[in-house]
């Protein structure tokens, strides 16, 4: 295991995300590749969308953009998960997941880990900032997204 | 649209449930029989109980994807013909009252005559659902959420229901009571998986976290086993043995984009009832005070909370004081709930054992009997999206 794959805040050996077969989260997946995170935002009527969808929901538009924002966001909701639902996970734990909503983008939000320790209280509408982690998985490169407190920085 | 149109577009009182079956309930791997078989049993003995022929059998319902095929179970029975094959789409148990509105409907616009409702689960056969292991790439929705560690249910329903407590200042006492009150109710149930282990507020506290806010007897068990309803037309309700239970209302469906992945429904603290609340009272003609028994589906606690305020038993502000242990419990809690244990404690079979229990309260014949007994509701897989919930009621009601 190579020095940068030790600082990853999960165990390796989770399922590694992959875009769909018709190429619809493909942008997302390789903005995480060079720490960027990219929304979708739809150039007809400026809906913000996340996931990603062929249409949008709003003005029913197929072409949506993507958009790059600032991965800055504040908790909406968080669970420590103590169970280990996978093998790589046993031995493992807890960890901290959290759903993080950015205002600045209508409000959509994103799942991640909270970094620190996974002991910490945590509070709904605490400020966060985003911290890419790069996975240099030998055949299947990936990134993932996870958060901070804003006070940590 | 007349109004003669609208009244004639409801379930209210023209299907009844003459029969219910089920196998011998066995923790998760332990069924001596495969799914198939399973199902098989459960219908015969649905069929049993109302006292009719297996082939006159000309329906099947199911949800969930339930895996054994109406037409197979068609030819294993020798169902002289089948009319009527229905499945109702989305996983988990959401879909557990749909699959009786799904019946109810195609016996009221005649497309078949004598449906059987049911669910089959072997999970020693087909894997378990709290495992996430064996997938090497992961896209979809999934992959926003298993990289993280958000893999199984009780990860993917903790933060929503956090959500909800963080809203409405729910405790983590309003969650026991909802087991306590499971876990006494399988005591008085000898096909109850936890027949014989009580569960006391000690216990509970001390129980390990699974995810927090759920201890482990905040989760669902994971089963084996299968059940079965058999539904008639309510004019052929007096041919069987029992006392019919008659539909009174169904509903299915979510609200505004409640299937926005990943976790971003709008209305995110919600067990995705207000809609589907709504078109089963108006389509019953009867609202929450007229209920007198409850079974909401649990695949967590905190989805039961938030089920039952959206159905209008209490505000979300009330839930501390209304989900109280003495509340919850048969004969004369103000709202019995889970009267045979439900998924935490009689059998976790997607929640089909609760519609078997709402029937048996028409009946009168459950083990923890509650004191008014001719309402019965039954609340399908909070939380996941569409829901369903129906509602049950003795021939007086109609």
């Amino acid at each position: 295991m190579s020095g940068e794959a030790a600082r990853t805040y999960l165990p390796q050996g989770l399922p590694i995300p992959v875009a769909e077969a018709d190429g619809l989260s493909a942008p997302y997946w390789q903005g995480l590749r060079q720490s960027r995170l990219l929304v979708q935002r739809c150039r007809h009527c400026a809906t913000w969308q996340f996931g990603p969808e062929w249409i949008c929901h709003r003005c029913h538009a197929l072409d949506s953009d993507w958009t790059e924002i600032e991965p800055h966001g504040l908790i909406f909701s968080w669970e420590r998960v103590w169970h280990p639902s996978h093998a790589a996970l046993r031995q493992h734990g807890p960890y901290l997941a959290v759903l993080v909503e950015f205002p600045h983008a209508g409000g959509v939000r994103m799942i991640g880990n909270l970094l620190g320790d996974p002991g910490q209280a945590v509070s709904i509408g605490a400020a966060v900032d985003g911290v890419f982690e790069h996975h240099p998985h030998p055949e299947r490169q990936y990134s993932l997204l996870h958060w901070q407190l804003s006070s940590v920085r | 649209m007349s109004a003669k149109a609208t009244a004639d577009r409801t379930l209210r009182g023209r299907v009844a449930v003459v029969g219910i079956g089920e196998t011998d309930y066995y923790r998760h791997g332990a069924s001596p029989d495969p799914e198939f078989k399973l199902a098989l049993k459960a219908i015969l003995a649905a069929c049993g109980d109302a006292g009719i022929d297996p082939r006159d059998i000309d329906g099947f319902a199911s949800y969930s994807e339930e895996r054994s095929e109406a037409s197979r179970l068609a030819a294993a029975l020798g169902t002289r013909r089948l009319r009527a094959a229905t499945m109702q789409w989305g996983g988990g148990g959401g879909g557990c009252c749909a699959a009786v509105a799904n019946a109810a409907a195609s016996i009221v616009a005649g497309l078949a005559d004598c449906v059987v409702v049911f669910r089959s689960l072997a999970q020693g056969q087909y894997g378990r659902f709290g495992r996430a292991t064996g997938i090497d790439t992961i896209s979809g929705e999934k992959a926003y959420l298993m990289p993280y560690g958000v893999l199984a249910p009780p990860q993917r329903f903790a933060m929503r229901v956090r959500r909800y407590m963080h809203e409405h200042g729910v405790g983590q006492e309003a969650l026991r009571a909802i087991a306590l009150a499971s876990y006494h109710h399988a005591q008085a149930n000898p096909r109850a998986v936890m027949y014989g282990k009580p569960l006391d507020a000690a216990k509970y506290d001390a129980s390990r976290w699974i995810a927090e806010p759920f201890h482990l007897y905040d989760c669902c068990m994971e089963n084996d086993g299968a059940a079965a309803l058999v539904l008639v037309p309510a004019e052929r309700a007096g041919e069987f043995r029992n006392k019919p239970a008659y539909v009174l209302g169904a509903a299915v469906g979510s609200g505004y984009r409640a299937g926005a992945i990943p976790h971003n429904s709008p209305h995110y603290a919600s067990a995705g009832f207000e809609t589907v609340a709504a078109d089963l009272y108006a389509m019953a003609g009867l609202g929450p005070s007229d209920v007198g028994v409850v079974q909401c589906y649990e695949n967590f606690t905190g989805g039961v909370v938030m089920a039952l305020a959206e159905h209008g038993f209490f505000a979300p502000e009330e839930a501390n004081d209304y989900l109280a242990f003495d509340n919850l419990v048969a004969p004369s809690g103000r709202l019995p709930l889970n009267t045979s244990g439900g998924n935490l404690a009689e059998c976790y079979m997607h929640g089909f054992e609760l519609m078997l229990e709402a029937v048996r309260q028409v009946r009168g014949t459950s083990t923890s009997q509650a004191r008014r007994n001719d309402v019965a509701m039954v609340i399908g897989g909070p939380m996941v999206t569409p829901v369903s919930n129906l509602l049950l009621g003795s021939e007086a009601t109609l």
